[in-house]
């Protein structure tokens, strides 16, 4: 067997992403096993211990995001993995880890809901749950594969973008994606930027935990430099709003410039955080807007139009939160048409018709019937709007 | 060769889903082509009817779920009622003629095999009919190599049952010729 071929696998979405996962550095997993993402807790119990990591499987999903907040505290790079029903429950402390600049990485392989809804079948009903899940203004980093492969990319980069912005990110993904067994290659750990959050490096009794880094000051984004609980800087960590020195602040203007600065780490590197793919966009006339398995389906579905003579194209989003304003801008300035089609009924549609600011006809298509959209429904679209 | 859907369906307890990943792997790992394995998930999967499902293709597979199978193997009446109208028109259907007793008509080619018979009779383990299966399938069809198929067989299968599924294989593989030989 060549080295090439012995590097080929047939592997699930699901554990695409514990390998993603243990890749970056993950080494510390609390979660309640759900389907259509119990194959996540189920590699990560087998190889975190081999590796000198923690498993722990918790009561429930309030307790398993509480516990990978407490570790990542404690140093480690932690993440839980879930679907629908857990999500809503690990809402406020995804909030509490945003407000306490806590990295970590949660993911969501969506089924059908709302509650406990049809646990084996696709949905993308989370989408708008994963950007406003938790009260407050608070800053969200999703992204979204649509392949095995990028599950494995996309959960090294939640990793690493959750270590460099110190907030939790969230792999939002979908039974299809999560379930499907796919030819992957995965590249040599040495091949991979792994990203570790900032550190200290002042001496304990100087250590500001949410004041800026040398050189840092004066900047309205920076992200504070977060030391080890245990490593000798002894700070407060608290879900109320604090000041830079972490104790609990009813000052105004304190309380502005932190819920400001949490918003803006993330706004301000935008640039950086979004990513979209483009396909036959350059002459597109009418453009489907997906993502996650549904732009699969999507793609076949403007190839065949494309040999139909019709001028189709595809944006696909791959980070969804922030939202990629500035490309359906860009598309919409040039197309007729964007079509949206959904397992949800209609809530990417919306962001799309605000970023497209009426310089092109949105079109939603929904299902939400516990199945994948097939190509020739989505060519159907294509062809009456084209 | 340009993609090739198929559709193994059968009863739980049967082996199609991991006959469906063996046949992945076989394309995958050990032919170099492009494949995408999916399954029915849930109820199925205790008991009841059970589908597996592969896509095999050259170049890159967008869409990864099948639609009409070029090829649909069945392993029980019900499975074949099921899904034979969903065969793609002069596509291939495999039956186990131990289970199915009325195929039906389709716009393609159908084949018998006495699938879980020869699982039973020649090699006394009827846990091995999805090797079988998979033996008959590559003999008649080509879809993947029979070298691929083996070494997808054997580096999938429990430690110490290797030479029950290579003869496993190799059964299913003279079924497969057999018929050929008398079409």
């Amino acid at each position: 067997m060549s080295a090439e071929q012995s590097r080929v696998q047939l592997m699930q979405g699901n554990e695409a992403c514990v390998e993603g996962a243990l890749t970056a550095g993950c080494r510390f997993y609390a979660g309640y096993p759900i389907t259509p993402s119990t194959e996540i807790a189920e590699l990560m119990s087998e190889r975190l211990p081999r590796l000198g990591g923690k498993f722990i499987q918790m009561e429930d999903e309030i307790g398993s995001m509480a516990a990978v907040i407490g570790a990542s505290l404690g140093g480690l790079k932690a993440m839980t993995a879930t679907s629908g029903p857990g999500f809503s429950l690990k809402q406020e402390n995804i909030g509490f880890a945003a407000l306490t600049e806590v990295p970590c990485v949660i993911v969501d392989v969506q089924r059908v809901g709302p509650s406990s809804g049809q646990p084996t079948s696709p949905a993308q009903g989370d989408v708008m749950q994963a950007r406003w899940g938790t009260h407050g203004d608070h800053p969200a980093v999703v992204l979204c594969p649509w392949s095995v492969r990028e599950t494995f990319d996309l959960t090294v980069r939640a990793f690493n973008l959750a270590e460099a912005l110190r907030t939790p990110v969230i792999l939002i993904s979908d039974e299809v994606v999560a379930h499907m067994r796919e030819k992957v290659v995965l590249p040599e750990p040495s091949e991979l930027k792994v990203v570790d959050r900032p550190r200290p490096t002042v001496p304990p009794a100087a250590y500001k935990p949410y004041g800026p880094a040398p050189g840092d000051e004066g900047r309205d984004d920076y992200v504070p430099p977060m030391a080890d609980f245990g490593s000798g800087y002894r700070y407060h960590v608290t879900g109320l709003f604090h000041g830079e020195d972490g104790f609990p602040t009813g000052d105004g203007e304190k309380s502005a410039a932190l819920l400001r600065r949490i918003n803006a780490k993330v706004e301000h590197r935008r640039a950086d955080i979004v990513q979209v793919e483009r396909e036959a966009l350059d002459d597109a006339e009418v453009v489907v807007v997906a993502y996650g398995s549904t732009a699969r389906s999507a793609l076949r579905a403007v190839r065949d139009a494309r040999a139909q003579g019709i001028k189709a194209g595809l944006l696909r989003l791959i980070t969804l939160w922030p939202f990629a304003d500035e490309a359906v801008r860009e598309v919409a300035g040039r197309a007729k048409v964007l079509i949206v089609p959904e397992m949800n009924l209609g809530q990417m549609s919306r962001e799309v018709e605000r970023a497209a600011h009426g310089a092109a006809r949105v079109v939603p298509v929904s299902r939400v019937d516990n199945e994948l959209f097939t190509p020739d429904e989505i060519l159907a679209r294509i062809r009456e709007e084209a | 060769m340009a993609r090739v859907e198929i559709r193994l369906s059968g009863e739980g307890g049967q082996g199609v889903i991991l006959a469906g990943i063996i046949l992945a792997e076989a394309a995958a790992i050990f032919d170099g082509k492009n494949a995408i394995q999916t399954q029915s998930y849930g109820p199925e999967s205790r008991g009841g009817a059970s589908k597996s499902e592969v896509v095999v293709d050259e170049g890159d597979i967008d869409y990864p779920e099948v639609r009409r199978p070029d090829i649909l193997l069945a392993l029980t009446q019900e499975a074949c009622d099921k899904y034979a109208s969903s065969l793609a028109p002069g596509g291939t259907l495999v039956t186990d003629e131990t289970f199915v007793q009325s195929p039906p008509k389709v716009d393609g080619q159908v084949y018998s095999a006495g699938i879980t018979k020869i699982a039973r009779e020649k090699l006394g383990k009827e846990i091995v009919a999805n090797i079988v299966a998979l033996g008959v399938l590559v003999a008649l069809t080509g879809v993947v190599s029979s070298e691929a198929i083996e070494r997808a067989v054997l580096s999938r299968v429990p430690r110490g049952t290797e030479d029950l599924n290579r003869r496993a294989l190799q059964e299913g593989f003279t079924a497969g010729e057999t018929i050929l030989h008398r079409v």
